[in-house]
């Protein structure tokens, strides 16, 4: 039994099959920036840095004739989003419901996928640096109307372009701005979804936790969430009639070409 | 038509299972396939049959990564495992066992996917935007 304690829990083998998937059902949609950035791991509960290469030069000496270097790592930070189910619930599952109530479950996961995007899209204060907050590139505006969204990506384009920042790009849009490019269709009824696409020649995604929008490279090498333990469920207590569960999952961001992304503001 | 790929009734397995299952057999497929391009290979005289022949293998030598790579990303206890012995070096027996104990050291025979350390096993989503 590993630190999530799952084997204590009072949920069958059947309950945690149908808690697994519901998880899974509801996290992959909205986890975008794992659609976009590099991905490493996952490596384990245990892993606690990621290695920068870099090293800080130790202002004393143990002894004269040897001087020393700290490497500088970046720290693993822990998301975790806790939630209760009615063991009820879980029992009419056991007997074969397929309506049971995992709400509580449901809101956790779009939560710990929002933290994740938040993080990695705008930064997290005191434990991770975001691509908003690191890229050198003067944010544009999206403005109101979709209709006006193809001249500002391929202008987010253009920049990348003069920055030698080569795609294939990707696109992640808020909440809000998502909805407006899938309701919206140009002159001649052509989507504005396959017009952007057509630009980026990437991926367009879902960005709960995003406001307005991030143009960025896919190509690779320019963005890496590290991953320690990937996203999983855990056991914390249970009562007579709820048992209190938790996601979690570690991670680090480290963004190795700040110039490879432009932010467009709402 | 033929649905092998299925040990159980079909109408009795999940979803996911059903998946794992076709990925399975598709893995299994691009094994064989390796195979055949081996052993074709190896008895063809024209350079130029060999040349088709040696880039088609490399397709299936892709096809089977691909295969592989999904199933180990919905698989974390067969994840863990693989980690201890692909392009590990040494002792290749030795290292299996290592990544097996290593991996069930708990005895844990938890439900699928969740087996080893219950990670839902998501990882990246590159690929499947949109």
């Amino acid at each position: 039994m590993n630190h999530l304690l799952r084997d204590v829990a009072p949920i069958s083998e059947t309950g945690w099959a149908l808690l697994d998937q519901e998880a899974r059902e509801r996290l992959t949609p909205a986890l975008a920036a794992r659609k976009l950035v590099d991905f490493s791991g996952p490596h384990g509960w245990q892993h606690s840095a990621t290695n920068l290469g870099r090293v800080s030069r130790l202002p004393s000496e143990p002894c004269a004739g040897v001087s020393g270097h700290q490497r500088r790592v970046l720290a693993l930070v822990e998301l975790r989003a806790e939630f209760d189910l009615s063991r009820a619930e879980l029992s009419d599952a056991d007997r074969g419901a397929d309506d049971v109530d995992l709400e509580p479950l449901d809101l956790a996961a779009h939560q710990i996928a929002t933290a994740e995007n938040v993080a990695v899209f705008n930064g997290w204060d005191g434990a991770l640096r975001g691509i908003a907050e690191l890229t050198p590139h003067e944010p544009l505006t999206l403005g109101e109307g979709a209709d006006g969204y193809p001249r500002r990506v391929a202008s987010a384009v253009e920049r990348l372009l003069a920055s030698g920042i080569t795609g294939p790009y990707g696109l992640a849009l808020g909440p809000a701005q998502y909805r407006r490019v899938i309701e919206t269709a140009e002159h001649g009824g052509y989507p504005l979804l396959e017009h952007l696409a057509k630009i980026l020649e990437g991926p367009i995604v879902w960005a709960p936790g995003v406001e307005g929008a991030v143009v960025m490279s896919i190509r690779g090498g320019d963005f890496l969430l590290d991953c320690g333990q990937d996203l999983s469920i855990g056991y914390r207590s249970h009562d007579a009639e709820v048992v209190s569960l938790y996601l979690e999952e570690s991670i680090s961001f480290h963004v190795g070409t700040p110039e490879a992304a432009v932010v467009l503001l709402p | 038509m033929g649905f092998d790929q299925y040990h159980e009734p079909p109408g009795e397995l999940p979803s996911a299972t059903r998946t794992f299952a076709r990925l399975c057999a598709s893995l299994t497929e691009e094994a064989e396939a390796i195979g055949w391009y081996e052993q074709r290979l190896a008895v063809e005289g024209d350079a130029e049959a060999q040349a088709v022949m040696r880039d088609a293998m490399g397709e299936e030598y892709k096809h089977f990564c691909m295969d592989l790579e999904f199933l180990l990303r919905r698989t974390p206890a067969w994840q863990q495992v693989a980690r201890g012995i692909l392009f590990q070096g040494g002792d290749i027996v030795e290292n299996g066992e290592r990544a097996e104990a290593a991996t069930f050291e708990d005895g844990g025979t938890s439900a699928g996917a969740a087996a080893g350390d219950g990670s839902l096993g998501i990882g990246s989503l590159r690929g499947g935007a949109r």
